[in-house]
C-alpha cells in the first residue's frame, strides 16, 4: 500500500498549545517529520508603541510580554533603563526586588506544572498547584493591588514597601512550601505514565542547544551550566545562598525536575532574603527620575517644578546603547535599548526567551510522536504574548 | 575607573580580531561599560565566525539580533546589532553593521548560530533588511501578505487602516455578502 505524508494543522485554537500558537505538522503516519510554528497572533507591536513613551510609561506594556510573570519583565526593563541611566538603586529595593522576582518565578512555574502535567493527562496535579499560586497571587494583591500585570517596579526602585501582614505570610508560605512540592511529587514524579511520556522524549544535546539559543531551564536540563543570576549576578541574589539545578539527558524529564529544583530554590532565595533584608529607602533619591512625595510638592515649588516635568515629558536619558540581560522563568529575556537622549527610548529590543526557544521547536518534536508534540510545547514553557511582542 | 578603558579581556578579543584581519577597518566603542565594534557589513560573517571559534573570544551563543532605523540622523538608514555571549567565558561583545537603504541587505549568519534563523525572519519583517544565504526568509510576526515594515521609522503608529481582506468561509445556505479574495495558497 502506498503511504505518504500528511500536513495537518494544530490551533491556533487548541487547549495545549498555551495561547495562540498554530502549527503546521508533516507527519508520516504518527512520526513528525516536520514542524513548523506560525507565530505573531498576538503581535501587538510592543517594541513599536515603546519607542513612542516615555520610559516610565513602557512599563505599563512590558508587563504583558508574559502575563504570568509580569514582574519578572519589570524588573529585566527597569535594571536595562537603571543601567543606561548608570543610577544604583538601594540595597533595600534590590532585595524587594529579588523577593518578589522569585515569587513570581515560583508562580510561573506552578502555572507551568499544571499545565504541562494537564496536557500529558494528570489532571490533579493542577488542582494542586493552583491552591499554592493562589497564596503568592494574593499576596501580590496585598503588595501591589493587582494579581496579575501589577505594574510595581518603578524606574529607580520599587512602588511600595513590604507590609508586615506580607512578610509573615510569605514566611508561613516558604516554610509550608518544600511539604507542598512533595505532594506533587507523590503524584507525578515516580508515576510510571508521567515517566514513560517525559523520559527520553525530545532530548537535545547541551552543544546543540546553545547553537539553537535556548536559555533557562530549557538550556539547563541538557547540562549546560548558565543563569545568569549566577553568571551576571544582580538583585540580591549574589548575597544568598542558592543553587544551580542542572540536568543530564536533556529531555523533557530532566527540564521537568530542574523546574521543580528550582521551585525549592527560589523558595530558598525567598526565606534568605527575608532574613536579611536592610532597612531604608525604597526609591533612589533623584527627583529627576522619581517623582517626589505628595506632602513635598505640596511644600516646596521645586519638587512641584519636578513632578510637573518627570509627568509631561519624563526624565531624559543620556544618548547610548545598552543590553541587559535578566532570568525570567523562561529564560534569558533582553532589552537592548538605544537611547537618543530624548525621553523616550529611540529603538526597544525584546529578546524573548519563548520566541527563541521556539525556534528550536523543528528539532524537538521531528522524529518524534504526534502526541510528544504536546508534550514539548509544554516543556520549553512558551507564552505567547512574550514571543509575539 | 575610566569607563572607556578596555580591560585584558576585551583587549584579548580585539587583539584576535586584528591578528585575523589586519585592514579591516573597524570602530570600537564601550558604552555602559559594554564593548562594542562597528565592522564592514560585507565582514559580518567572518568576524562572527572567528569570534565564535577562537579561544580568547568563544562566543557561542547569539544572545540577540535586531535591526535600529537611523531614518534622517545617520548616512547609512539601518544598522544590524548581533549581541553575543559567550557561555565559556561569561563575556558579552557587541557587533554592529550599517547597512544603506539602496543595499538592503546583510549576510546571514545561521550558518554560525543556529538561533538566527528566527532573528533574521523578524528583522527581514520588520525592517526590511534582506538576509542572503537565509535558508527560509519569509516573515514571522506579520502576516505573509502584508505590506510595509512595523519598525521603520518612516511607518506610522497607528498603522495604515484596518485590514478587510480576510477570506471567510460562507455558510452553505446563504449567499455571500461579499467576494471572499482569497489568501492565496500559503499555509
Amino acid at each position: 500500500m502506498d503511504t505518504r505524508e500528511m500536513k495537518i494543522n494544530m490551533g491556533p485554537q487548541h487547549p495545549s498549545t498555551h495561547g495562540v500558537l498554530r502549527l503546521v505538522l508533516d507527519v508520516d503516519g504518527e512520526r513528525v517529520v516536520k514542524a513548523e510554528p506560525k507565530v505573531g497572533y498576538l503581535h501587538r507591536g510592543i517594541e513599536k508603541l515603546g519607542e513612542n513613551g516615555s520610559f516610565q510609561q513602557v512599563i505599563t506594556h512590558i508587563d504583558r510580554l508574559d502575563y504570568i510573570s509580569a514582574i519578572t519583565n519589570e524588573f529585566a526593563y527597569c535594571r536595562t533603563v537603571e543601567k543606561l541611566l548608570g543610577i544604583t538603586i538601594p540595597e533595600r529595593a534590590e532585595y524587594i526586588r529579588t523577593i518578589v522576582a522569585e515569587m513570581q518565578r515560583l508562580s510561573s512555574h506552578l502555572l507551568w506544572l499544571a499545565t504541562h502535567a494537564l496536557d500529558i493527562g494528570a489532571m490533579t496535579v493542577f488542582l494542586y498547584t493552583f491552591r499554592e499560586r493562589e497564596t503568592i497571587l494574593d499576596l501580590f494583591e496585598e503588595l501591589t493591588g493587582a494579581r496579575l500585570n501589577n505594574n510595581y517596579m518603578r524606574i529607580g526602585g520599587v512602588s511600595r514597601d513590604l507590609s508586615s501582614f506580607f512578610i509573615e505570610t510569605l514566611y508561613k508560605f516558604c516554610d509550608e512550601f518544600p511539604g507542598r512540592i512533595k505532594e506533587y511529587d507523590t503524584l507525578i514524579r515516580e508515576n510510571r505514565i508521567w515517566i514513560g511520556r517525559t523520559k527520553g522524549v525530545a532530548a537535545i544535546s547541551a552543544e546543540e542547544a546553545v547553537n539553537y539559543g535556548l536559555s533557562g531551564p530549557s538550556l539547563r536540563g541538557s547540562g549546560v551550566n548558565w543563569d545568569i543570576r549566577k553568571a551576571e549576578p544582580y538583585g540580591a541574589y549574589d548575597k544568598v545562598d542558592w543553587v544551580v539545578p542542572l540536568g543530564e539527558n536533556g529531555d523533557v524529564y530532566d527540564r521537568y525536575w530542574i523546574r521543580v529544583e528550582e521551585m525549592h530554590q527560589s523558595a530558598n532565595i525567598i526565606r534568605q532574603c527575608l532574613d536579611r533584608i536592610p532597612s531604608g529607602p525604597i526609591l533612589v533619591d533623584d527627583p529627576k527620575i522619581v517623582p517626589p512625595s505628595k506632602e513635598k510638592i505640596n511644600a516646596e515649588i521645586e519638587s512641584l517644578i519636578h513632578h510637573f516635568k518627570l509627568m509631561t515629558e519624563g526624565f531624559k536619558a543620556p544618548e547610548g546603547e545598552v543590553y541587559c540581560a535578566t532570568e525570567v522563568p523562561k529564560g534569558e529575556l533582553g532589552f537592548y535599548i538605544v537611547s537618543d537622549g530624548s525621553s523616550r527610548p529611540y529603538r526597544m529590543k525584546i529578546r524573548a526567551p519563548s520566541f527563541v526557544n521556539l525556534g528550536a521547536f523543528n528539532r524537538l518534536v521531528s522524529g518524534g510522536f504526534i502526541a510528544d508534540v504536546i508534550a514539548v510545547i509544554g516543556t520549553i514553557d512558551i507564552v505567547l504574548g512574550e514571543c509575539d511582542r | 575607573m575610566d569607563e572607556s578603558r578596555f580591560t585584558q579581556e576585551e583587549e584579548a578579543i580585539l587583539n584576535a580580531l586584528r591578528d585575523h584581519f589586519p585592514d579591516l577597518p573597524m570602530e570600537i566603542g564601550k558604552t555602559c561599560g559594554q564593548l562594542a565594534i562597528l565592522v564592514d557589513k560585507k565582514m559580518i560573517f567572518p568576524v562572527c565566525k572567528i569570534l565564535k571559534e577562537h579561544s580568547a573570544a568563544l562566543f557561542d551563543y547569539l544572545a540577540d539580533l535586531c535591526g535600529v532605523d537611523f531614518l534622517g540622523k545617520r548616512e547609512k538608514r539601518f544598522q544590524v546589532v548581533y549581541n553575543l555571549y559567550s557561555i565559556a567565558r561569561n563575556h558579552r561583545i557587541r557587533v554592529k553593521t550599517d547597512v544603506g537603504e539602496e543595499d538592503c541587505l546583510v549576510d546571514s549568519v545561521t550558518g554560525i548560530w543556529k538561533s538566527a534563523n528566527w532573528h533574521e525572519r523578524e528583522l527581514y519583517d520588520m525592517f526590511g533588511i534582506e538576509v542572503r544565504g537565509h535558508p527560509d526568509l519569509r516573515r514571522i510576526l506579520m502576516p505573509d501578505d502584508w505590506e510595509g515594515h512595523p519598525l521603520r521609522k518612516d511607518y506610522p503608529l497607528q498603522g495604515k487602516g484596518q485590514r478587510d481582506d480576510f477570506s471567510f468561509v460562507p455558510k452553505e445556505d446563504r449567499q455571500p455578502t461579499r467576494t471572499p479574495r482569497g489568501r492565496g495558497e500559503s499555509w
